[in-house]
């Protein structure tokens, strides 16, 4: 349904985009996740061909964004990352006028305008002013332009941010009741957004592509190992034989690997790498201490989605 | 073409909705009244004094009011022109609304003339209130009518041009104040160029005033049409709306 190929989008000084291929399927919410001024909404510009790419290409439902932009804008709903709404407006009238913008008219039009009200639960204030509305209702206004000519593909840029828990819950919702009959890209920074809608997950970082998996690889790659580090001395200050304590570590169930990592002040530290789901943390414990020796540390060192995420995009922990 | 209506009608509704038109509406309805007022009290001056010195000569409405209340509104014109059109795309790129249409199958061009032709028709309602002025001539005397609409139609054509150089300033920028004191420069240079002519009979000079509006505007108050004229205000007209097209699609290139 989307099929970016090699996306470069320069500006006077610098590359917001570079060199980014990805493809989505029908009917697959994708996430678009990155830190802040990574690109995704260059990208999810040029994919609503509000912007031309400097080069590479881009194909949205069949359409390439360059040389059919008519065609490719028919087929897309597009919510920026403010919804474009006109403040002195009302919400039926403005919906009303997003339809016929997109070419709806007739009964259809006030039929269309009618369903996504109720989908995006603003039928309620369907006759007040946009300017009056808080910002949960503004966005959940601004989705529903966006879905109003039941567009092929959505392109939402950052959908919940901005609203409160209980705004967030429901429009994940939403978002995912559409994902049937469309093809979803959304951006986002917050991961467990993308955990709870997505299946496929993008990761982008300085214009570049860092990762493209789906959401269960992506998190099975970053929980599925499970990493322990150990640090054992000897009892009351004796040497102890490393390869001693690798062997007994390694007789562990669970256990796939054992490395010897430092060596300071007679403490020994290993990284004790094993399957998740296996309470190995205690079993480890057990083991050095029932062979006589000291257990000074036990710590799981167990990639949280946040820990890859910063590894992949090359950004420093705070 | 439909696209062009939607476009156009969004924009009369936010004319209409906010105080902009009726603010306009009452500056322009008293200072034009203010100059049919006084007009037509000099002509009746004129009128009864020429009936007390005997020597009566006929003494043409047309000429004596109804061309000097044209001749003026055409001036005011100038300052309601960058009111008008300051909005049109500064405010939707403030507000993020650009993107909407900008993404919406609707062609550059669409845009542009909905809007501008929105502005156009809003200008329309503002000079449709000297009609009540002058309505009153008719009530006491018979003024000729054709002059009168070529007059309007010469109003509309300067309007129209001067709205085209106001859409295409507006679409260069974010803020309303700059589009606004940028156009309103424009629109009053183009008024003050004919002031050069007053100096010189060079070439350049000719050339210079020939760029005035309000020069252009001359013939259409006397109720003459002039081919040169239409011809200058309809360039006009299509030079800024091209601009206004080149300049979105800058944006989009730039951005």
């Amino acid at each position: 349904m989307i099929k970016v190929e090699g996306l470069t989008k320069r500006y006077a000084r610098n590359v917001a985009v570079d060199d980014i291929s990805f493809e989505v399927e029908k009917g697959q919410i994708v996430g678009f996740l990155g830190p802040n001024g990574a690109g995704k909404t260059t990208t999810m510009r040029v994919l609503t061909t509000f912007l031309p790419p400097t080069s590479g290409t881009a194909n949205v439902a069949g359409f390439d964004v360059m040389e059919q932009p008519m065609e490719v804008k028919k087929r897309i709903g597009y919510l920026p990352e403010t919804p474009p709404l006109y403040p002195e407006m009302e919400v039926r009238e403005f919906l009303t006028f997003a339809g016929r913008l997109k070419g709806l008219t007739g009964d259809e039009l006030t039929k269309r305008v009618q369903i996504v009200s109720e989908q995006c639960s603003v039928a309620e204030v369907g006759s007040k002013l946009i300017a009056k509305l808080s910002k949960g209702y503004r966005q959940r206004v601004g989705l529903a332009q966006a879905i109003v000519h039941n567009p092929d593909v959505l392109v939402l840029d950052e959908p919940t941010s901005g609203l409160d828990p209980e705004q967030i819950i429901h429009t994940r919702d939403l978002i995912q009741s559409l994902s049937g009959n469309h093809t979803i890209i959304l951006s986002t920074h917050i991961l467990q957004e993308v955990e709870a809608m997505c299946q496929q997950v993008i990761i982008i970082a300085q214009g570049k592509l860092v990762a493209n998996d789906s959401v269960t690889n992506l998190t099975s790659r970053l929980r599925g190992a499970e990493t322990v580090s150990v640090e054992v001395e000897g009892r009351d200050g004796s040497p102890l034989d490393t390869a001693a304590v690798e062997e007994k570590l390694k007789l562990v169930t669970g256990v796939n690997k054992v490395v010897l990592k430092h060596t300071r002040d007679g403490r020994h530290a290993f990284e004790v790498e094993s399957v998740q789901g296996n309470n190995v943390r205690a079993e480890l414990a057990r083991a050095v201490v029932s062979a006589g020796w000291n257990l000074t540390e036990l710590r799981a060192l167990g990639l949280s989605l946040e820990d890859i995420f910063l590894q992949l995009t090359g950004a420093e922990k705070q | 073409m439909k696209n062009v209506l939607i476009i156009a009608r969004k924009e009369l509704n936010s004319y209409f909705v906010s105080p902009i038109a009726y603010g306009l509406m009452l500056f322009f309805s008293l200072l034009a009244g203010f100059f049919f007022c006084s007009a037509t009290m000099m002509f009746v001056q004129r009128g009864m004094e020429s009936q007390m010195m005997g020597r009566s000569f006929p003494m043409s409405v047309n000429e004596w009011v109804v061309r000097p209340v044209l001749s003026n509104v055409s001036v005011i014109g100038l300052f309601l022109i960058p009111m008008i059109t300051m909005r049109l795309f500064a405010e939707e790129k403030r507000t993020g609304t650009y993107e909407l249409l900008a993404t919406s199958p609707i062609r550059d061009m669409e845009i542009i003339l909905g809007k501008w032709f929105a502005a156009l028709v809003m200008y329309a309602c503002i000079l449709a209130l000297t009609l009540l002025n002058i309505s009153i001539l008719f009530a006491y005397g018979k003024p000729d009518l054709k002059p009168m609409l070529v007059g309007f139609l010469g109003l509309l054509l300067q309007g129209g041009a001067l709205l085209a150089v106001g859409t295409f300033i507006s679409n260069t920028t974010r803020s309303q104040i700059v589009a606004g004191v940028a156009t309103f420069a424009i629109c009053l240079m183009l008024w003050v160029l004919d002031w050069v002519s007053a100096f010189g009979t060079s070439t350049w000079a000719k050339v210079i005033s020939y760029c005035s509006v309000l020069n252009h505007f001359e013939p259409f108050s006397k109720g003459l049409i002039d081919t040169k004229d239409v011809i200058f205000y309809l360039s006009m007209i299509f030079l800024g709306l091209f601009l206004t097209a080149r300049s979105m699609e800058s944006i989009r290139w730039r951005a």
